[in-house]
């Protein structure tokens, strides 16, 4: 089990202006699990980039079985053993589960020209079951849950008999249970001589599986560890180079008056006779799990999408968004959970995403007063300590930390009633996510109601003074701070009496 | 990671600028090549000539360019300036006043153009199948309405000097429309809260509207504001040839498109401005000016213009990949 299938030798990659890769050396061994953590930016998605040929290194050399190597490409890298599973899948939503197994490496018939659609079913239908999966091959991609599609992708890599599969934040949209799965899963490649890269930002869930780790930070290869003699606490301090004091800046407010409430709300199948109430001053955590229905429920509140029935008063005035536009009115805001597709505009700059929406506050009779808006968006720049060298910077250029800082300085110093924070640390590193949480806690001692959903437990757990659990649409529980622990949560969230 | 952003800002700066420039560079190594091979490419009168030429690709332009940038494309522009031009001729003939007339026929294009943009942002067609439409149904109802026939303005001397009368004897006034409704597209795309939301609702609709813009307003507006100008250089055409023609202007859209990307701008969305209209529309204005003096025909004009056309595409293309 100890023999070294991989080794990439002092990876050096520049790009203009940045050293991405300085000297990093990474090994991995026959079917072991090694994860690669490090913040945003630290060079692990650009190291495996040039190990699938995306790009070429500088300087530095790849042993792969013994031998040297050098992908040319994605493809080619796949066609040599090593496969990279995306955050974003490579999959045809339009085709279906079988041709997306076998796509561009269809069995053929006839001479080769044709498309053996029997074999090709009959093959990934076996390959699904031995997978211990229950999809149709039948099915267009577009039909499947996040977490299928995600087993289909490992699928595919099998297919090509690799000897490596890299992992990039394979379980940032998997419940629990689909986590479980994917972990056995894991395993039984592992047990079978497959080596596994592992890139995570989700430390907890390491243990589970992982047998060695490599912190990487600023393009270096800060140290590589075996899992068993190494701690959470050191490997953050390892990430952000310094020592994490508290993850969570907890502030005890008392709540004031209920600033927003909302009774059996209900849309179709996804959200069913939903009550909850905010309070100004108060974080009303939203837990649950992929499917609940939280992101629905504040997309609801927000107007974003209608609802069948229900009524919702905020600050004891009835009130019913129609659009986006007419919530804000109301003094509603909500921060998508995918700030990419949602939030900003990624090709437009920093000036023209923090100030969307907000424009006529700055302007008369519609001409904007370019001075006004330069003034306001330099300080929020500053206020919110956002790295970017000028506001006319590409927002696709910046980490995700400070997007979703640019993102949250849209809703910050305008006076809200209610903001509702959807996944706020989602995919940035431990330093943003500290910054983004001091943000939270300042809108809340402003005296704004705030809802936060969130994935992650212990943000759940660390950040609210409330929590409202939800389980396929439905509120399953309401906890106090006192009450909250992650079994209590979990309990409710899978809906177990 | 800090470095990172500055490098990246830097390349971004020179990105947009070079954009700019080359476009610039583009258009003056090919004056300097015609005012070699032509000694008359140079003249005042020949530049005049141009410039005229440009203002009804270049008008239209700014209209697209609003199109364009909320990411979506305008295929009735041909048909609307037709449409424009036998209803002004028609009302002038009915004896409206002119100004009335114009002003009606501006109104008209309004009209059209928020069809368009109803049809895109509430019953959600793509802009591209609901302007196909709405270019073959107003081409259709111009030919309707005329019986295919054009209408000639004879009881109106002045309605010609429109188009054909000069500033100071040496300007053609389209030309001082095209520089005026340039300066007003750009004010109206930079500096009002509208024109900035066409940016975000190109880049991104899904996120402008949750931040809270009226997406459906803006969209509809871009599409307004083709309607107009494409009206307006309606007007312009039907005052050059002092008559209302149903069959004229096929096939301009495709000249604004490309003017549009010429000058720098994505079909994707978000990305686009008034001075890269202008550009792109004098680089095509003086490639066909310059192969007329050559004596190449018409056809090899057209020809030329395509080839153009996808060579600044590409050249965008790589260029914008880089980073």
């Amino acid at each position: 089990m100890n023999e070294v299938l991989l080794q990439m030798s002092k990876i050096k990659k520049i790009f203009p202006g940045v050293i991405a890769l300085n000297d990093v050396s990474f090994d991995l061994r026959k079917g072991e699990v090694h994860a690669l953590i490090g913040e945003n930016g630290a060079g692990k998605s650009t190291l495996m980039k040039v190990l699938t040929g995306i790009y070429h290194q500088d300087s530095g050399e790849i042993y792969f079985k013994g031998g040297k190597f050098q992908a040319k490409n994605p493809k080619d890298a796949q066609d040599k053993g090593i496969s990279m599973i995306h955050q974003e899948f490579n999959l045809v939503p339009d085709l279906t589960v079988a041709e997306n197994i076998f796509i561009a490496r269809e069995p053929r018939t006839f001479h080769n020209l044709l498309i053996d659609d029997k074999a090709m079913i009959l093959q990934s239908q076996i390959l699904i079951r031995d997978f211990g999966l229950e999809i149709d091959v039948h099915e267009l991609i577009s039909n499947l849950s996040v977490a299928e599609k995600q087993m289909i992708e490992i699928v595919k890599a099998l297919v090509t008999k690799s000897d490596i599969i890299a992992f990039d934040e394979p379980t940032s949209a998997l419940t629990e249970k689909e986590v479980a799965h994917l972990f056995e899963i894991i395993n039984k490649l592992k047990s079978e001589g497959v080596a596994i890269i592992y890139i995570s930002h989700r430390l907890e869930e390491l243990d589970a599986i992982v047998d060695r780790v490599t912190v990487l930070r600023d393009g270096c290869c800060v140290a590589t560890h075996e899992w068993k003699n190494i701690t959470i606490p050191k490997l953050i301090s390892m990430m952000v180079g310094r020592e994490m004091k508290e993850q969570f800046p907890t502030q005890y407010t008392t709540a004031g008056e209920v600033v927003f409430r909302a009774e059996h709300i209900t849309r179709s199948n996804v959200l069913k006779d939903i009550s909850i109430q905010a309070k100004g001053g108060e974080i009303l955590g939203i837990a649950g799990l992929m499917g609940a229905g939280r992101t629905e429920l504040a997309r609801a509140i927000f107007g974003a999408d209608k609802i069948d029935s229900g009524t919702m008063w905020i600050q004891d005035k009835k009130f019913k968004p129609s659009s986006p536009y007419d919530a804000i009115k109301h003094g509603i805001a909500y921060l998508p959970e995918d700030r990419k597709k949602d939030g900003l505009m990624l090709d437009l700059d920093v000036f023209d995403n923090i100030l969307c929406g907000n424009l006529s506050t700055y302007a008369q009779y519609g001409v904007i007063n370019d001075k006004q808006c330069t003034q306001v968006v330099s300080k929020k720049i500053t206020d919110l300590n956002i790295k970017t060298p000028s506001y006319r910077q590409i927002v696709k250029y910046l980490s995700g930390g400070n997007q979703q800082k640019v993102l949250v300085s849209r809703w910050f110093c305008k006076n809200f009633r209610l903001i509702i924070f959807d996944e706020p640390t989602r995919g940035i590193d431990v330093g943003a996510k500290l910054e983004i949480y001091n943000l939270i806690n300042r809108i809340k001692e402003s005296g704004a109601a705030i809802i936060m959903i969130s994935s992650e437990l212990p943000e759940v757990l660390g950040m609210s003074d409330r929590i409202v659990v939800m389980c396929e649409g439905r509120v399953t529980g309401q906890l106090s701070r006192a009450e909250a622990s992650p079994e209590n949560v979990m309990r409710l969230a899978s809906n177990l009496k | 990671m800090y470095k990172k952003e500055i490098s990246s800002y830097i390349l971004k700066l020179n990105k947009d600028l070079m954009e700019k420039v080359t476009v610039a560079i583009a258009l003056l190594i090919m004056m300097t090549f015609f005012s070699i091979v032509s000694p008359y490419f140079l003249k005042i009168n020949n530049l005049m000539t141009i410039a005229l030429q440009t203002s009804i690709t270049a008008i239209t332009a700014y209209g697209m360019m609003f199109v364009i940038i909320s990411a979506g494309v305008d295929l009735s522009i041909g048909s609307t300036i037709a449409f424009s031009g036998i209803m002004v001729t028609i009302m002038i003939n009915h004896n409206l006043p002119t100004w009335l007339s114009i002003i009606i026929c501006i109104a008209l294009g309004t009209i059209v153009g928020v069809l368009n943009g109803f049809l895109i942002s509430r019953m959600k067609l793509p802009p591209f199948i609901a302007t196909l439409g709405s270019q073959m149904v107003l081409r259709g109802l111009a030919l309707v309405i005329t019986d295919a026939r054009p209408v000639y303005v004879d009881n109106v001397p002045t309605f010609k000097l429109i188009a054909q009368a000069r500033l100071f004897n040496v300007i053609p006034l389209p030309v001082i429309y095209m520089t005026i409704l340039g300066f007003l597209s750009a004010f109206l795309l930079r500096k009002t809260v509208i024109g900035r939301n066409v940016f975000a609702v190109g880049s991104n609709e899904e996120a402008a509207r949750l931040s809270g813009i009226n997406t459906v307003k803006i969209r509809i507006f871009a599409f307004l504001y083709s309607g107009i100008m494409a009206a307006f250089a309606g007007i312009i055409l039907a005052s050059r040839v002092n008559s209302g023609q149903p069959t004229i202007a096929v096939g301009y859209e495709a000249n604004a498109i490309a003017a549009s990307v010429i000058g720098g701008a994505s079909m994707r969305g978000g990305h686009g401005s008034i001075s890269g209209a202008i550009l792109g529309a004098f680089i095509m204005g003086i490639l066909m000016n310059g192969l007329n003096l050559l004596n190449v025909s018409q056809n090899w004009q057209i020809f030329s213009t395509g080839l153009v056309v996808i060579f600044a595409v590409y050249f965008d293309k790589v260029r914008s990949s880089k980073d």
